[in-house]
Parts: structure tokens; sequence; C-alpha cells
């Protein structure tokens, strides 16, 4: 059924979505509850800048940020004088693209998230003495584990699906930028409709499992009634 | 030992401005109808609004001045707010321990098992607070509150979100509260009702000032304050049940101004109760009228007389040995029978309403 690249394709996907949302729910969050506790005039830029990835078209972004990452752009240029590399045709330079592609459905959960908590809970934590990191970690974070769980799942089946900026910023380069969508890509340009059936359909079986799980675990939350 | 509160704060259209000296013992309500700033001015006591400019000393302890303040967390409080805030995803034993886990041994004052008694909330801690009924909740918050051993505890219209049956059932916890445990209580509120049972100072606030402040009695006798001028007005007057009387069913009651007689009460003799004398259900005489219904008659000198909302009445202050009095008349009788300062009148009381 899947040929050996085709497995490489589909493990570099994998790996890529992965490593995106993890470091994705790290960074997003200190930004995510900024944006739900200030009243900040300038936070609505912010806001708009987040969401920007969501109406760009991918090609566009993938465009940017192959200038910045490459070897004249100012963050490649910069990587590459101290000794570290480029980013553009690299796997962390797909890391960095799939952040930026997929930073809207990570920070709008987790903010919304935050929000929805109010400031009354954690006036109430801090009168019983809880400091400020200990108010985040004890009732914050534990209140927000929806949105968390909500974030992750589309940050990862977003970057499943990503095209646009992986061909601008990463092109094709087995085992170490081709990924599943790539591959299909590939397939259908050669003509190959059985190859590009087998691998589009993975994703498709891989995509539904991973959201019916995510519903799953939500319900049965519901029902035991832990609160959320 | 004394709260001493200074604040200065600007919100928009709003500023507060107080300074007070409070005692550092017993319940003192802060009283005042909605927008007066009485939350905003506990706010500033808990230190939950940084830009309020001002000091703040608890019994000795300095909270607030210039060039230091305590931020929420560092200072030994209890907070209970109007909505009973609390933590959905701990159970009600871990809403409890959230306050007891952060306050030092050493600090702990308050015993778990005394507390969970008190407020008789033992089925409830393995619950989560979503199947807790309003009083449920509220009596849970002030269990969570008590166990940090705070040196100060905040009450911020606890029960205004209630309704009268539940209320109803948490005044007499909040009544036990001040007995047993020796916490300084900040209370506010809009009812009259509970200022009458359990305020021990009365602080009033209108548009961010301080109106009036002093002991309940002193403050609900005044004549020249709005409360005096409602048609509700009244006196408390703090009693030591004295006897029962089977045969009728009557307790009397004895106060520095004599005896009143009440419906029989269930505490024995001895126990200190409250009792609310509204200022209309109180009638003068030159003589002690013993052929009437009327059983309670004191003797009292007319101290002052002043106006009332309603251009018939008229509202006179008492003095009964020590006890002041208010009687609402109209100013026909007042100058049909000479109701004048330093004249001695009996008075007749209709209803004494037992505050419990």
């Amino acid at each position: 059924m899947l040929s050996a690249e085709d497995l490489t394709a589909l493990w570099v996907t994998l790996q890529l979505a992965a490593v995106s949302t993890v470091l994705l729910l790290l960074l997003a969050t200190p930004l995510a509850w900024w944006l739900s506790q200030t009243a900040v005039r300038g936070r609505v830029l912010v806001e708009a800048l987040v969401t920007l990835p969501l109406v760009l078209p991918p090609t566009v972004l993938g465009f940017y940020l192959l200038l910045l990452l490459g070897p004249e752009g100012a963050v490649g240029g910069t990587l590459e004088r101290i000794g570290v590399g480029h980013l553009a045709f690299s796997f962390s330079g797909l890391v960095v693209g799939s952040m930026v592609y997929s930073l809207p459905f990570v920070v709008q959960p987790l903010q919304n998230a935050f929000a929805a908590t109010g400031a009354r809970l954690f006036d109430v934590a801090a009168t019983l003495r809880a400091s400020p990191l200990d108010r985040f970690l004890t009732i914050a974070l534990p209140l927000a584990r929806r949105g968390y769980l909500t974030a992750a799942v589309l940050a990862f089946a977003h970057t499943l699906g990503e095209f646009g900026v992986i061909i601008m910023l990463g092109g094709n380069i087995p085992g170490e930028t081709r990924v599943a969508s790539i591959a299909i890509y590939n397939h259908v340009e050669s003509l190959d409709y059985g190859a590009a059936h087998a691998l589009a359909l993975t994703l498709v079986v891989l995509s539904l499992s991973l959201l019916t799980l995510v519903y799953a675990v939500n319900r049965r939350a519901r029902v035991v009634g832990v609160p959320g | 030992m004394t709260i001493e509160a200074r604040f200065a704060l600007q919100q928009g259209g709003f500023r507060l401005d107080v300074d007070l000296t409070l005692p550092g013992e017993g319940v003192t309500v802060i009283y005042g109808s909605s927008g007066a700033g009485k939350s905003t001015l506990l706010r500033c006591v808990a230190g939950l609004e940084r830009a309020a400019q001002g000091a703040l000393s608890v019994n000795g302890a300095e909270w607030q001045r210039e060039g230091l303040f305590l931020p929420v967390h560092r200072r030994p409080l209890g907070v209970v707010f109007q909505e009973a805030s609390l933590f959905p995803h701990l159970s009600g034993a871990g809403n409890l321990r959230y306050g007891l886990q952060r306050t030092p041994a050493h600090e702990r004052r308050i015993a778990w098992d005394e507390v969970v008694q008190l407020l008789d909330i033992a089925p409830l801690l393995a619950r989560y607070p979503q199947t807790f009924s309003g009083g449920e909740r509220q009596r849970i918050a002030l269990a969570r509150a008590l166990l940090a051993s705070p040196q100060l505890l905040l009450l911020d219209e606890p029960l205004a979100a209630l309704d009268e049956a539940r209320k109803a059932e948490i005044l007499p916890f909040l009544e036990q509260l001040r007995a047993r445990f020796a916490v300084p209580m900040l209370y506010v509120t809009h009812s009259l009702r509970e200022v009458a049972r359990l305020a021990d100072y009365l602080v009033l606030l209108e548009a961010g000032r301080v109106v009036a402040q002093g002991p309940l009695q002193s403050v609900l006798s005044r004549l020249d304050l709005p409360l005096a001028a409602a048609e509700d007005a009244g006196v408390v007057i703090e009693a030591e049940v004295a006897e029962h009387d089977t045969q009728w069913h009557l307790s009397r009651l004895v106060f520095s101004g004599g005896s009143l007689w009440v419906a029989r009460c269930a505490e024995p003799v001895g126990s200190r109760l409250r009792c609310r004398v509204l200022a209309r259900d109180v009638s003068l005489a030159h003589e002690r009228n013993e052929q009437s219904t009327i059983v309670n008659l004191l003797q009292a000198d007319v101290v002052e007389l002043a106006p009332t909302d309603s251009p018939a009445h008229v509202l006179v202050r008492l003095d009964a040995n020590g006890t002041s009095l208010l009687a609402r008349i109209t100013r026909h009788s007042q100058a049909r029978i000479g109701v004048e300062p330093g004249a001695r009148f009996w008075l007749q009381i209709k209803s004494v309403a037992l505050l419990r």
C-alpha cells in the first residue's frame, strides 16, 4: 500500500505536528494569559497580528518566512553568522513556519479559557495567600484544561494539513521537509492516483480518529461532572 | 487594638475618601446604599485596589503606608464575596484546604474540625461546588476564609445574593462566628436587618465619604442621620434573659433601662440577646397606664427631637438610664402632651423584635 517513501513523509508530518504543537503550547501560554488579563491599548494590535495567519494565504506567509529565515534574512542571516545555519529548507524551518501558521488556533482557545475563569477567582485565591505564580498554576491552568485540549488538537490537526507554507519554505527534501501533503501533491503530478489515494485516506483516518478521541474524552469529562 | 484605615481613590467620576479608626475586634458593619463605595473600601483594605493611596494598619501590623504596599497574598485576611466564588475544580474539602495549606503552621489558630462542625459542612466535603445550593456555597466560602486563620475577615454583602430563607439559614452561623472566633470582621451590607443583628460598630458611607461612625446603639439613635428619618428607624438593645414565665409563655429580658417581656424564647436564663425596638412602636404617656394591653412600660427622659420624612411626625430620642430609645409620634401629640427635652415620660412599647 504505502511505499517506504510515503511512510517517511508521514513520519516527518507527525514529527512536525508534534514538535510544533508542544512548542506552541509553551510559547502561546504567556501570550494568551497576557491577552486575557491586560487592558492595554496595544492589545488589539497584538490580537490582530495573532489572527493574521488565519486569513493570509499560506503562500504569502511562506514567502515572508522564506525571506526572514533564509540565508539573507534577518533571522536566517544572524543564525548563519553565529554558525548555526539558516532555517530555510530545513525541518527546524518548518517547525517555525508551522508555529506561525497554527498560532491563532492555539492562542484563541487558551485566551478564551483564561478569560472565562474571570478575575474573581484569582482575587479569592490571592486572599487565600496564593502568590501570582501559585494562582496561575493552581487556578488558571487547571480551569483552562479544556482550552489546552482544544488548542493542542487544533494545532496538531492543522499542521497535519499544512501545504502552502511548507512548499514555499521547505521544498521537497525526502526525510527532511517532504511531508504527507507534499507527497500527495507529487503523486498527483505524476498521475499516480493510487498512491495519492492511499496517503490521502491515511490522513483522513488519522485526523478523524484524533478528533473523535478528543470529543469522546471531552464528553466523558462532562458526564463525570468535572467542571470546565 | 484598632484598625486604622485611610484611603483616597479616584475611579472615573467616583471618589473614595475615608479616614477610619475602627475597633480591632467584633463586627464593624459598613452600611450605605449601592454606589456609596462600600465594596471599594473593602477592596482597598484587602489590597485588591492597588491604585488606592493611603495607610492601613490592623491591630499594630502595617499593611500599607507611603512606600509600603503589602500584596494581597501577604496580608493575613479572609474575604467572602457576594458570589461565593468557590474553585469549581476542587471539592468542598479541596476548597477548604486551599487557604489552610498556604498558612504557615505556626499561624494556624482555627481548627478544621471546629469550623466543619460549626458551619455544618461535613456532608459537603466530598462533593463538588456545582452541586451546592447558594447557602451551602456561602458556608464553604466562610469556612475556607476562616481556615486561613485570618487576622481580619472581610465580608462583602455575603447574603445579598441569597433568598430570604437562605439568609435566615446563614445569619445564625455568622453570629456564632462572632462568638466563637476572635477574628475582627468588616461586614459590608445595605440591609438594616443585618446591621441590627450583627453590628457592634457601625460606619455609614455615602458617596465615598464617611457620614457617621460609632458603636451601633449610638449611631442608630442619632437623629441627624438619614437612618432616623426612615419609617423603620429604631434602636437595638442588648439584653439578658432574666426569667421564663411558663404559665403565660413569656420571657423577661433586662437591660440598663429596665425590663421587657417578649414571647418565650429558647435561650436559657443568663444568655445575652439582641432585640430591636422600632420608633413607630413606642408611644409616650405622662402616667403609668396599667389598664392597657401593652405590658412593656419604661421610664425615660426626652433628650432631643427631630423632623422625620413625614410632616405629620416627629422623632423623639429618649434616655432610659443610659439606653437610648426612639419614639415616632405625631406633631399633634407632641404639642398636646408637651414632649420637650428634659421632660420625663412613660414609654409604652407595643412590640419588641428578638433578632435571630
